[in-house]
């Protein structure tokens, strides 16, 4: 039985190779490579968060805006890639963007309602 | 034989659109519960986080009686730490891959080095925390100190608790001690473990690069 497994699984394994598929769809495991590919990726975006910090005055009212996109597609790539998001069952996602939403929600009305946002 | 043995196992993972290499869990839904429950508690951690980052955005202003964001933050520091706890979030997704294979030597060996990361990520925080206090900077000086260290302190706890529950796998692993599905417990602390990074994420952002 478990020999049968392990034949199903180099096989499904050879047929992705074959395709050349880093990663797999409807479920299957993604390969170690394509994680250190994700990971690269998330380092070089925190590489160019940090640099603001050094910006010159000038762009320092670009800043917010492009560390939010930065710091939401970190967000994103962790979520859906290293926790598997992506892969998953959709249950899990919805479990967890209801707990997000309703808490970006919530505190959103908090920040308006102490006039957070006011200039 | 093999088609059609690649032919089940798709036909398996279509039908349930789990990221599953076993057999469906026989549960209503189809789905592991302690899955489902780490996402609940997940979700439910989100408002938690959201409470005390909100609440420091609040407060950062206020800060009258002593040192200021901009007088006291070291950014080049606390980008080297951002780094670490992503990478080791990198070598928690590939021991969570390890423990798919049924490689337990590999799941180990990445699971130490996530909490060896883990607990550099703490020591450069309670650095910075004893840094920061001897630049006059204490729990109650100031609103903006107050809400600063509840929040870094409450994401320094969870850290602290994601190494405890590592270093507890990687023991009850060595000693087979794991009754039931060992992927699924190390995955399920693998995703306590990318959360905490991901409220790290925001933390970074929102507390130390943005500024105030």
């Amino acid at each position: 039985m478990s020999a049968a497994v392990e034949h199903t699984d180099s096989a499904t394994e050879a047929n992705h190779d074959a395709h050349g598929h880093e990663h797999g769809h409807d479920g299957h495991v993604p390969k170690d490579s394509y994680f250190i590919k994700i990971a690269i990726i998330l380092a070089v975006v925190t590489a160019l968060e940090t640099s603001t910090y050094w910006w010159p005055e000038s762009l320092s009212a670009a800043a917010t805006p492009a560390l939010l996109i930065m710091m939401a597609i970190k967000f994103f790539m962790i979520v859906s890639i290293f926790m598997h998001l992506k892969f998953d069952s959709k249950i899990f996602s919805f479990m967890f963007y209801t707990g997000l939403g309703l808490a970006v929600f919530v505190y959103l009305v908090f920040l308006f309602t102490f006039q957070f946002f006011r200039t | 034989m093999a088609d059609i043995a690649v032919h089940d196992v798709d036909h398996a993972h279509t039908d349930h659109g789990a990221y599953e290499d076993h057999a469906p869990h026989a549960t209503s839904t189809g789905l592991s519960n302690n899955k489902l429950s780490m996402w609940l508690f997940l979700g439910s951690e989100c408002l938690l986080f959201g409470g005390l980052i909100s609440t420091y955005m609040l407060y950062r202003g206020r800060h009258e009686a002593g040192p200021g964001p901009d007088q006291i933050f070291d950014i080049p520091l606390t980008s080297v730490s951002s780094f670490i706890l992503l990478m080791s979030s990198l070598t928690m997704v590939l021991a969570v891959n390890s423990a798919k294979r049924k490689d337990d030597r590999n799941t180990s060996l990445w699971l130490t080095i996530t909490a060896l990361l883990g607990a550099l990520f703490v020591g450069g925080q309670v650095y910075e925390f004893t840094s920061f206090y001897h630049e006059g900077l204490g729990f109650t000086t100031s609103l903006f100190g107050s809400s600063f260290y509840t929040l870094t302190g409450f994401h320094g706890v969870h850290v602290t608790l994601g190494i405890i529950m590592l270093m507890v796998v990687v023991f009850i692993m060595q000693r087979d001690r794991i009754t039931g599905d060992k992927a699924e417990v190390v995955e399920l602390v693998g995703l306590y473990w990318h959360f905490v990074d991901v409220v790290w994420v925001i933390i970074f952002t929102l507390v130390y690069l943005i500024p105030s």
